[in-house]
């Protein structure tokens, strides 16, 4: 019942302020409400038993992701009659996209899926736990784990290279 | 309340191809780079929890694995993406993605 109800706030909280994201011509004001989105999601990662899920994303997302980029939106000096507003046609353009996409996404989750009710069915012990997913981590997927980080390290290197005065 | 029912699976999946949507109108509407980069992270976490939510459903914590993945992958992502930006910044002044239409050769 609790888990209902929070369901359906957090998912409004969510939707809405990615809707302001997609909206706001100023972008400061949509990286604060993505930072706004991003906290409802990690509630609903804490509600699916994603505890670990739950604390990366306010760490990494809302806290490492979004504070870089709020640094370069105020590092770049934007000017305010730059900014272009959602105008007609693109806004058409959008809600074509969010048309189509919903006509083909939403009839597939809610009818073809076989139906599941997840929130009565059980779970493994220590599902989603720190030490769990570790352990899965330096197991089987130990390869996916080096190559995730040779591709931060390519990021990292191709930021400084890209930066440079002198390109 | 008690008309609304349990949560199931497809309530989160419903909810992650609303998210999904919201974040491609805001890919393919907004001109301003930060908006657009925005989007595309809207649409990174659509699939996020797409993957969460099955991964409770299963009982399989793989796709929390692959949730955490995604994450790091949008953290790359954001460091490129950035970098490119102010690099672009540096030769027009300016974020609108229609300054940058050469780009396509």
């Amino acid at each position: 019942m609790l888990e209902t109800v929070l369901f359906y706030m957090l998912a409004a909280l969510v939707l809405g302020l990615g809707l302001v994201v997609v909206s706001k011509t100023n972008p400061l004001a949509s990286a604060m409400a993505l930072v706004g989105s991003f906290a409802g999601l990690a509630g609903l990662y804490a509600l699916l038993n994603a505890p670990v899920v739950a604390v990366l994303q306010i760490l990494v997302y809302a806290g490492g992701i979004m504070v870089l980029m709020i640094f370069v939106i105020m590092l770049l000096n934007l000017h305010p009659d730059e900014l272009r507003p959602l105008a007609a046609r693109p806004l058409i353009l959008g809600g074509t996209v969010l048309a189509t996409l919903m006509g083909l996404a939403l009839p597939v989750v809610v009818w073809v899926l076989p139906s599941g009710t997840f929130s009565t069915a059980p779970i493994p012990e220590g599902f989603g736990s720190l030490k769990s997913l570790a352990d899965l981590l330096f197991g089987p997927y130990l390869f996916a784990f080096e190559a995730l980080s040779l591709v931060l390290l390519v990021a990292v290197v191709g930021a400084l290279v890209l930066s440079k005065k002198r390109l | 309340m008690e008309q609304l029912g349990p949560i199931t699976t497809q309530h989160y999946l419903a909810l992650s191809a609303l998210l999904f949507a919201v974040g491609a109108a805001g890919v393919l509407a907004r001109r301003n780079f930060f908006s657009a980069l925005m989007g595309l992270e809207l649409m990174l976490n659509a699939s996020n929890l797409a993957f969460v939510a099955f991964a409770r459903a299963r009982g399989d914590q793989a796709g929390q694995l692959a949730a955490l993945f995604v994450i790091a992958v949008a953290a790359a992502e954001v460091c490129v993406g950035l970098a490119l930006v102010i690099a672009l910044f540096r030769r027009k002044e300016t974020v609108d993605l229609d300054a940058y239409k050469e780009l396509k050769g």
